[in-house]
């Protein structure tokens, strides 16, 4: 199907899109890749009346090292994410889960920010985001502000990004000696969007896990953390026995939705299956660093 | 301050154009209606089948999710382009000897995404082949022979460069 009209604006610094935003309101949407925007439009599952195109803000691009942590320009793209050695030195969760984002020709447009400020329920990079607590800056009218990761995603789509906010970048925090990653996912095709999957980091101190944050995406409503069976393992040594008692109280933490990609009940079941696989891999990770 | 309709000047398979677009026609749209350039497919126009692939600016991207008015600047090649510089002469040759085609509506999207691949000049076992292939869509080969062509003019491009 086409898009229902609309108009078409380039503004040329972060400012004046701001202002635009502020100006037009509800009826304004920012355009980023356009990789999910677009298949919404064309399918009139939305029908905005302004689209703010913010592709060409130099503000908003680039991946650098600040500090303690990774800055990722909004406007970065899939692919230069994938490409990046600083994130694959720096934040390995990253370069692991990029892989799952997507096909080749999504990949070359679609953009960091745009993915987390969609926080769609199935993305692999808001999980992500969550997992390594990182932080997100946006900016509006009333100047920049920061939120937390654990503070952002807050339902279906819904964030706590102000609608006159653009979000402008993401920091992440570098990996540091004692921690380990790992990320999986499954989907009936390379490049889908997932019927289950899990991000993971874990601390360990002699051998024990010291912190863990688990984040699972594809089956709940939001990124969410699997805040039971983190507490179940701090402190602990992984163990098959370990495993099946977490992996039993990981229905206290999910309550996955039925939708085409399955059944609630297929969508736990897979969930544990993750969990357990995820977690041996962290643990085997770690020795290996 | 915001337009329903743009002026813009872009490259299209080497040649400069100039045009008033519609704000909301994207640029597979631009290309077919107003350039007569049909190679480019529209099988969904949102994102999944990858029969609108083209180049902009260097790298394939479905053309059903670019905007014409986003272009403007741009450089943008199509199947009819890429044919003409015969940088994929080879791999074309390999779709028919190999019979990679049958209706042919796909056919324009593989090969853009596929000259990609070969651009990259990577070795890659076929599993990775199919992977960078996945978002193209094709409902009558059952793929097979689209990997194995691209399989074979990838073994035969290295090939030649060791002799
Ligand atoms: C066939 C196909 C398969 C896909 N598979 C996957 C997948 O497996 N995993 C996955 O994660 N994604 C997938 N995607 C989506 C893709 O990753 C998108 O690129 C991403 O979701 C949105 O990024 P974008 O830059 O394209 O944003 P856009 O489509 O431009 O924008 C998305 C939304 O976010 C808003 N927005 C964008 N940037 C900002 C900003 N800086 N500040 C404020 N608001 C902003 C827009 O207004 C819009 O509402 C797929 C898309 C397609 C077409
Ligand atoms: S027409 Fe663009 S992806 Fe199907
Ligand atoms: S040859 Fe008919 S869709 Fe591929």
């Amino acid at each position: 199907m086409k898009a229902a009209k609309f108009k078409y604006i380039r503004p040329s610094s972060l400012d004046e899109a701001i202002n635009l935003l502020s100006d037009f309101g509800e009826e304004a949407r920012i355009l980023a890749g356009g990789q999910s925007l677009l298949p919404t439009l064309n399918m009139r599952l939305s029908q905005p009346k302004v689209l703010i195109d913010i592709n060409r803000l130099d503000e908003l691009q680039g991946i650098s090292h600040e500090g303690k942590h990774i800055r990722i320009g909004a406007l970065t793209r899939h692919v230069d994410i994938a490409e990046s050695d600083l994130i694959t030195e720096n934040i390995p969760l990253i370069s692991e889960a990029i892989e799952y984002v997507a096909h080749v020709a999504v990949r070359n447009r679609g953009t960091f920010g745009g993915s987390v400020a969609l926080a769609d329920p199935a993305a692999e990079m808001p999980a992500c985001t969550l997992a390594l607590q990182g932080t997100l800056v946006v900016e509006g009218p009333n100047g920049r502000r920061q939120i937390r990761a654990d503070d952002f995603f807050h339902d279906l789509y819904e964030t706590a990004r102000a609608p006159e906010e653009i979000l402008v970048e993401v920091q992440l925090p570098i990996r540091r000696s004692g921690e380990s990653f790992a990320f999986m996912e499954l989907s009936r095709r390379k490049g889908d969007y997932a019927m289950a999957g899990l991000a993971c980091k874990a601390t360990f101190q002699d051998n024990r896990f010291l912190s863990v944050r688990l984040v699972y995406f594809g089956t709940e409503l939001k990124p969410t953390l699997g805040e039971n069976v983190m507490s179940q393992l701090e402190g602990r040594e992984w163990s098959e026995t370990l495993a099946e008692k977490v992996i039993a109280s990981l229905e206290d933490d999910l309550d996955p939705v039925d939708n085409l990609q399955g059944s609630a009940a297929m969508k736990l079941h897979l969930q544990k299956v993750l969990t357990k696989r995820t977690l041996a891999e962290v643990v085997q990770r770690l020795g290996n660093v | 301050m915001a337009y329903d309709f743009l002026d813009i000047k872009l490259i299209v398979n080497g040649e400069q154009v100039s045009a008033r677009v519609p704000a909301r026609m994207h640029l597979v749209d631009f290309l077919r209606m107003e350039l007569e350039l049909t190679g480019s497919h529209l099988g969904c126009e949102h994102g999944i089948c990858g029969a609108c692939s083209v180049r902009v600016d260097g790298v394939v991207v479905r053309g059903c999710l670019v905007l014409a008015a986003q272009c403007d600047g741009s450089d943008v090649l199509t199947i009819e382009g890429l044919s003409e510089s015969k940088e994929v002469v080879d791999l074309q040759n390999t779709f028919v000897e190999r019979n990679a085609m049958q209706c042919g509506f796909c056919t324009p999207g593989m090969l853009m995404t596929a000259a990609e691949l070969l651009a990259k000049n990577d070795k890659m076992a076929r599993n990775e082949i199919r992977e960078f292939m996945s978002g193209n869509f094709c409902r009558c080969t059952g793929y097979h022979a689209i990997i194995d062509a691209i399989e074979i003019t990838m073994e035969a491009r290295r090939e030649e460069e060791r002799s």
